[in-house]
């Protein structure tokens, strides 16, 4: 076998050399009852070339050649192939969590990077290393204000993320916190009269995502107030991070769950990701996940180590702040790699053309009869659009233009059956945006 | 290091700061295909309040600068691509690198997880054949591919286990966890709503049977337990652990973190084990990346099948999959989106290399640690004398006496050329030195560690100063944890006018 150093003969001398028979002594501790006796019914072994053909098999049952607008959570971004390059170096990729700070250096000033950028991307003070996704940011986001502030209620906005949601809903079960959901107003943004009469003394967190699930702004500065009128933490979801290259952070936020997918990450079929948390410096204790922090060494030279680790569960057991241990280091490392290279022009410039893509598209749409806008507040690379027929047969018609059409809202908005979640990047060119509106149109105009 | 020397010089000393330092305004590493639709003012699309001038503090530099920058970051690190890394209980074997190939097919790589399912079959076939792969190795009946990593397969197994309980009437009360365990077992019990009961270990280390069958009482969902356990000792009593639990109604889950010693040779499914979890980045190889991104699939038997988190991937007629995004009992999502899919494309590429041959990379990984045990058994203190598996566990009690301790003994490991074992860990072993050398070391590379490990214990003997203020040859020597804590720098602020760091 190609991954195993060992000749038969060595296999044999080791063996020798520990005083055992056979390879059956070392496993003398298992009783013969309940080992294998027959060979594991799987396939293989393959050759290298066997494994790629298998895989560009699959490869080619998937979309590959399709034009999709699909977003909702995970976007079709440009990458440079230096940041492909970097993450696949094997001191970065074949390394595991810099526990040993003297011979991981790499890593950890690369994670202090990290935590930097998005400080910068999120107006916030201080950020983790990475948790598993956006999803799950969220839910240790609402953890930790329940944590900081003995409460038990959280608000979320139905205009956060469903899965987002669901996630939350499957982790709050057991830890006594109760989800109440605040309304969508007409505008798309969060229903303020809804939220202003669920607001008590007893509400630990109001959580909101902007650009929202609809893709439309929220507006952070009312929210923030009236959640810290009560006392109350506002918790921040950012699903699409390229906004924050145009958009005013969430500075009024104690707390930030930030995707980190759309900085340099394909989109994978659902992950890996990178989830990113931030926050206020005064809350630093109660944040789950890894810091790396500067420090010196004992000759005076700066340098980098884990820290405030009696947070974390290896020190602290059953009372840590979280349970996570591995996250996404090599996705967090992508992502600042990708970060570093676009720099503070180059992702101004590509929230820019996503904006402006955005709204062609839209202007596109909006002139097939019978197409009309959802929500008028104002609105990044996604916006949601009524069509006069079913979301779904028209979907059906685009797919045989070689389209992916955009994600119906009616699953997880009942009430927004015939409405279409449309995304647009600056991979989207001009030529696919008016194709896709020509494929719409003629969708319907088709006889039902 | 002489301060003066700004250029790089050998890697392991050369300068680099941080990317924030060399930037520069109007530096670019990154352009974009010129806009092909009309631009749009951002103040007029969005309203001024919500316009931003750019990222403050965002670098500004070059594309070779970026490339150079973490080329150098890179040569600080120790790697499995370097040499062994024998860090206990992390799994450290070989990445194969057709696995990163394959993950990154245009087809795979670039699927979105809402595209219709009738274009997404290959990420589903990819999905099913890894399940009945894993479910083959675990002797179990039904699997979930969805957790991200192995702590929270943890959770979404206890929580399996409640919603079976409940839906039996009685959620209960604890869960007990032995004193060997790793933390995130006791750290995830809590998120799951229960109550943590540490058990003793007995004089071998290994679970305290007649102790278990009192403390079981109805109030006990489940025990956690590893197996191997974290000594690298196999739990020999697991069948019967087994029963006492389900006289009583609670359930035994496995932390599959040490699968490594049984893949092929033996299956949790057929010692009793009800729920277990798997990490891919530890027996299925897939890259450990600095720390993550992992998966942790949770394997089960059918008793807890009706819970799984959704979506489920099912088999229509036809053989079309798909994935239904309802059940009545399930716990729900544990993550969004299907799962670290990219991570398990990577694990079933190392499954189909193997095939059955998976317990050939077993038995080498039990060869090995078997094979350092002895080399090393007579100058390391062995607190427990039981058979080891995929890994062994010394203690520094005989170098203590020099004042040497475990941690001393891993740092001047570094200077010869090796990454630590685990430190300190399990904790019921005082100064422990765990030593999981997995199947990817050859006889030579374990016979080097021997070297260096003797020679460390000689220093510590005769001279300890040298061990006790390793490592010496490295970029950095030991640093300031305390003073990190203490005063947390956490992020890199611009110099303030008067030319010093903001921190």
């Amino acid at each position: 076998m190609r991954y195993l150093p060992k000749s038969p003969a060595e296999r044999q001398e080791m063996l020798a050399a520990i005083g055992a028979k056979s390879i059956d002594e070392l496993f003398s501790s298992i009783p013969e009852k309940y080992r294998l006796r027959e060979p594991l019914k799987i396939p293989g072994p393959y050759s290298e070339a066997e494994i790629i053909q298998y895989f560009k098999e699959r490869a080619a049952e998937n979309a590959a050649g399709y034009t999709s607008f699909l977003g909702a959570g995970v976007y079709n971004h440009l990458r440079s192939v230096v940041t492909d390059t970097i993450i696949q170096r094997g001191e970065f990729l074949t390394s595991y969590t810099p526990y040993q700070a003297e011979i991981s250096q790499g890593t950890l000033q690369a994670i202090f990077e990290f935590q930097t950028l998005m400080c910068q991307l999120t107006g916030q003070d201080v950020a983790n290393a990475s948790m598993y996704d956006g999803s799950t940011a969220t839910t240790e986001a609402v953890l930790m204000a329940e944590r900081l502030t003995g409460r038990r209620r959280v608000l979320v906005a139905r205009s956060v993320h469903p899965e987002y949601r669901e996630v939350l809903k499957t982790y709050a079960k057991n830890s006594g916190l109760s989800i109440e959901e605040i309304p969508f107003a007409a505008s798309g943004t969060v229903d303020a009269k809804a939220l202003a009469g669920a607001l008590k003394n007893d509400v630990a967190a109001v959580v909101a995502q902007s650009p929202n699930f609809f893709g439309v702004i929220e507006p952070y500065a009312p929210l923030a107030e009236a959640a810290h009128a009560v006392g109350a933490m506002f918790v921040v979801a950012i699903a699409e991070g390229v906004s924050l290259g145009l958009l005013r952070p969430p500075a009024e936020a104690d707390i930030v769950a930030l995707e980190g997918q759309s900085f340099g990450l394909p989109p994978s079929y659902g992950g890996p990701f990178a989830g990113v948390m931030a926050a206020r410096e005064k809350y630093v204790r109660q944040m789950p996940g890894r810091l790396a922090g500067q420090t010196t060494d004992s000759e005076g030279r700066r340098g980098f180590v884990l820290t405030l680790a009696t947070r974390e569960q290896h020190i602290r057991r059953e009372k840590a702040t979280s349970n996570i241990c591995t996250n996404q280091a090599l996705c967090a490392l992508a992502a600042t790699v990708h970060l570093a290279l676009l720099g503070k022009e180059g992702l101004r410039e590509m929230a820019e053309q996503n904006l402006a893509k955005a709204q062609f598209a839209l202007a596109e749409l909006l002139k097939i009869p019978g197409v009309r806008r959802t929500f008028d507040a104002p609105f990044f690379n996604e916006f949601t659009v009524e069509l006069p027929r079913s979301v779904k047969i028209v979907n059906s018609s685009l797919l045989r233009e070689k389209i992916v059409g955009p994600l119906a809202l009616g699953t997880p908005y009942p009430e927004l059956t015939k409405n279409a979640l449309v995304c647009v990047t600056e991979t989207t060119s001009r030529a696919e945006i008016e194709r896709f509106a020509a494929a719409m149109k003629k969708a319907l105009e088709q006889p039902v | 290091m002489n301060e003066k020397i700004k250029k790089a010089s050998r890697h392991v000393s050369q300068s680099e700061g941080l990317i924030f330092e060399k930037s520069s305004p109007g530096k670019r590493a990154f352009e974009l295909p010129p806009l092909d639709v009309p631009g749009v003012e951002p103040a007029k699309a969005l309203g001024a309040h919500y316009r931003r001038e750019g990222v403050e503090g965002f670098p500004e530099v070059s594309e070779i600068e970026v490339l150079r920058h973490f080329t150098r970051l890179s040569t600080w690190n120790h790697a499995i691509d370097l040499g062994m890394y024998p860090l206990g209980s992390c799994t450290m074997k070989y990445n194969p690198r057709v696995n990163e190939f394959v993950a990154r097919l245009e087809g795979i790589a670039t699927e979105h997880p809402y595209q219709p399912q009738d274009l997404s079959q290959g990420c589903l076939k990819i999905l099913r054949l890894l399940e009945k792969c894993l479910l083959e190795i675990t002797g179990m009946d039904a699997i979930t591919l969805q957790p991200a990593a192995g702590a929270q397969g943890e959770l979404t197994g206890l929580l399996l286990i409640r919603a079976c309980l409940q839906k039996r009437g009685n959620p209960r009360k604890k869960v007990l966890i032995p004193d060997s365990a790793h933390g995130t077992n006791p750290a995830t019990a809590v998120i799951a709503g229960y109550e943590v009961e540490n058990i003793k270990s007995e004089a071998h280390g290994q679970i305290d049977v007649e102790k278990l069958r009192d403390l079981v009482t109805e109030d006990v969902a489940a025990l956690m337990i590893t197996n191997p356990s974290t000594l690298g000792v196999y739990e020999q009593r697991l069948p019967e652990i087994a029963e006492i639990l389900h006289a009583k109604g609670a359930l035994l889950y496995m932390d599959g973190a040490n699968m490594n010693a049984l893949a092929g040779v033996t299956r949790p499914g057929d010692l009793g084990v009800d729920v277990m979890h798997l990490n891919l980045h530890k027996t299925f190889s897939t890259p450990h990346g600095g720390g993550g991104p992992g998966a942790g699939p949770v394997a089960m038997k059918k008793i807890l099948e009706p819970f799984r988190p959704v979506p489920i991937l099912v088999e229509k007629e036809g053989g079309r999959l798909a994935l239904e995004p309802v059940r009545p009992d399930s716990i729900g999502r544990v993550k969004a989106f299907s799962s670290n899919f990219g991570v398990l494309v990577r694990a079933l590429a190392y499954i189909l290399a193997y095939g059955p041959g998976v317990r050939q990379a077993t038995e080498d990984a039990v060869l090995n640690a078997n094979y350092i045990r002895k080399h090393l058994e007579d100058i390391y203190d062995l607190p427990y004398s039981l058979p080891s598996m995929h890994e062994v566990v010394f203690s520094d009690a005989l170098q203590k006496k020099n004042g040497v301790n475990t941690m001393d003994i891993a740092k001047r490991l570094i200077d010869y050329g090796f990454h630590p074992y685990t430190t300190a860990f399990p904790l019921i072993v005082a100064g422990a030195l765990m030593i999981e050398p997995t199947e990817s070391e050859s006889r030579e590379e374990c016979d080097l560690f021997i070297d260096a490990m003797r020679a460390i214990a000689e220093e510590a003997a005769t001279q300890p100063e040298i061990v006790k203020t390793a490592p010496h040859n490295t970029r950095v020597r030991r640093l300031d944890e305390v003073g990190a804590a203490r005063k947390p720098v956490l992020r890199w602020k611009p110099a303030t006018k008067r030319g010093e760091a903001a921190d």
